[in-house]
């Protein structure tokens, strides 16, 4: 591929594959589905060739896709055209980009391609290019971040950049065996063997309703730990880059000043090993339609499982001089939450704000104050009795958000108010 | 004008729940329509009380909005924050004129909403904050 192939002007097509790769995940899940009526007997011939049609259309229509769909980078819009019959010409302006990753499923890396996935503000969800050359794709991620950061469009990606941490797979593995979907699967095996000894007959119709439960949760801890592997968060001069994966590697840049919200959750079970989890939160809409998968709403790991030291060299990064200690809620807090009062604090200054809560895991959260998009006092009828309010920040990522839970009800007042004039005056620096 | 809504609210209640008591037989029908009569006058109270609560106020920089009477919520919503501003009218609301204003910022949480206005002012504020939005705009 040559270097003017994303020179700017004219329009490309996506590699020829791409349907196919598209085409190869989808094809996994309708062998799962389809194997079960193999199996049981049915179809036959008739059968047979009725799944040879339906695979037939696919790839005809998987051809069209791929012949009717053209990008181009347009002075400071990447626009996307698709669609045969209802053609759409998606405009995507690349100052709003609030990050890019680089995603590389299994079987696009074994044809060497890419696809590209902008996350945008607004309800317009990813901007995605799927698929393309790895090279290629590299170099239309440099422009794109180049031009969403104003420069010129021809600045190479920095090389020089700094690891702040990797994540150790043996860490990795002792972490997903202590998190919550490996105990519900022990749970549910401690469950059949119960049943196997009580009564055996009842083992078929159990183990049976719970495989779907079984399956989701193995499919759940394989994406956790696909997310985990090899991670490194390294700082470079764009921004933060992250890599990881170990079947579908993805290598994301978070540009600086996107992130609306860092949370670090340290569960009950990880306390004896002083690990905790640090996630970012940048801005691209949840109720978004089209993107309703799991992923699409999960939050970036930045720190699948560390230590605290790790976590804490990764915070200064990202939030540089937040605040970590702050005021407790009066003890009349107790009994309105009696698991959670132990966590409860809260605390901000001119950048930042902060809050701790949580019953059994410890869930931090730091919020930009120049992020804030409003601030809400809510008070319960418990919380009135006692003289006790929360008081919200809204930021526009997936409900981040810090709260400061049951502060006296005076205080609640002045923390809306103080909290209203310092966001004012961070959004004006 | 916003006791006009509770007064609708309260009359297809009354409707609703008469037709539904009507099923049974008479005397069943009278002590329905009496319970009924009863329940609405209760809920009127309620509901004036709870559209009293609902306010709002225009600051300098941002919008104040309370409601709530079990649950007390205020929002402040920064102008300069608002992504768009909207104003709806259902059917019934539309029959007697009034309009709900809706600010819309990039996160899901602020719900902030303002109904019952009468048109004329849920027009105005519409413009005003919209003209105020765009004097504060910041990025992301």
């Amino acid at each position: 591929m040559s270097d003017d192939a994303i020179a700017g002007d004219g329009w490309h097509r996506l590699h020829p594959l791409s349907p196919l790769i598209r085409a190869g995940r989808a094809a996994i899940a309708i062998v799962v589905i389809v194997l079960p009526s193999l199996r049981s007997g049915g179809g036959g011939l008739w059968g047979n060739a009725s799944h040879v049609a339906v695979v037939g259309v696919l790839a005809l229509l998987g051809f069209v896709s791929w012949l009717v769909t053209r990008w181009r980078i347009d002075g400071d819009d990447l626009r996307i055209e698709t669609g045969l019959v209802r053609r759409s010409s998606l405009r995507y302006p690349l100052a709003q980009i609030q990050a890019i990753d680089t995603v590389r499923p299994g079987l696009a890396r074994i044809f060497g391609l890419s696809e590209l996935r902008l996350r945008m503000a607004g309800s317009g969800g990813a901007a995605k290019l799927a698929y393309l050359p790895a090279r290629q794709a590299e170099q239309v991620r440099a422009r794109l971040l180049a031009l969403s950061a104003g420069a010129h469009p021809d600045t190479p990606e920095a090389t020089h950049e700094e690891i702040l941490v990797s994540a150790p797979t043996g860490r990795v593995l002792a972490s997903l065996a202590l998190s919550a979907p490996v105990l519900w699967l022990a749970g549910v095996l401690i469950c059949v063997a119960v049943v196997e000894v009580v009564a055996p007959s009842a083992v078929g119709p159990v183990f049976g309703s719970s495989t779907i439960f079984l399956l989701g949760s193995v499919v759940s801890l394989w994406r956790q730990f696909n997310a985990s592997y090899r991670l490194t968060v390294a700082d470079a001069p764009e921004g933060l880059r992250v890599r990881f994966g170990l079947v579908e590697t993805t290598a994301e840049t978070i540009p600086r000043g996107r992130v609306q919200a860092v949370r670090m959750t340290e569960p009950l079970l990880w306390r004896p090993f002083g690990w905790c989890r640090l996630d970012v939160d940048v801005a691209d809409r949840v109720r978004d339609r089209n993107d309703q998968r799991r992923d699409g709403r999960q939050l970036r790991a930045l720190l699948p499982v560390g230590t605290k030291a790790d976590a804490e060299r990764l915070l200064t990064r990202v939030a540089p001089g937040a605040p970590r200690a702050g005021a407790r809620p009066p003890r009349r807090a107790r009994w309105k939450s009696p698991l959670r009062y132990r966590r409860l604090a809260y605390g901000f200054d001119a950048g930042y704000a902060f809050a701790t809560t949580g019953r059994l895991a410890r869930v931090s959260a730091w919020v930009p104050l120049t992020k804030v998009q409003s601030l809400r006092r809510v008070q319960g009828p418990v919380q009135r009795y006692l003289r006790l309010a929360t008081v919200h920040l809204d930021t526009a990522g997936k409900n981040v958000g810090a709260a400061f839970r049951d502060v006296d009800d005076a205080e609640s007042f002045r923390n809306l108010e103080r909290l209203t004039e310092l966001a004012r005056s961070a959004r004006r620096t | 004008m916003r006791h006009l809504e509770v007064a609708c609210v309260a009359f297809v209640a009354l409707v609703i729940l008469g037709l539904v008591a009507g099923f049974a037989s008479l005397w069943g029908g009278l002590i329905g329509v009496v319970c009924v009569a009863a329940a609405a006058v209760v809920a009127d109270v309620l509901a004036q009380r709870r559209v009293s609560a609902w306010g709002y106020l225009e600051r300098e920089d941002d919008l104040l909005i309370r409601r709530g009477l079990l649950v007390r919520r205020l929002s402040a919503v920064p102008y300069g924050r608002m992504q768009f501003v909207d104003v709806t009218a259902g059917p019934a609301e539309r029959s007697f004129g009034l309009a709900t204003v809706r600010l819309h910022t990039a996160a899901a949480a602020s719900d902030a909403r303002i109904p019952g206005l009468e048109a004329a002012e849920a027009a105005r504020l519409r413009d005003q904050l919209a003209s105020l939005g765009e004097a504060h705009a910041a990025g992301l």
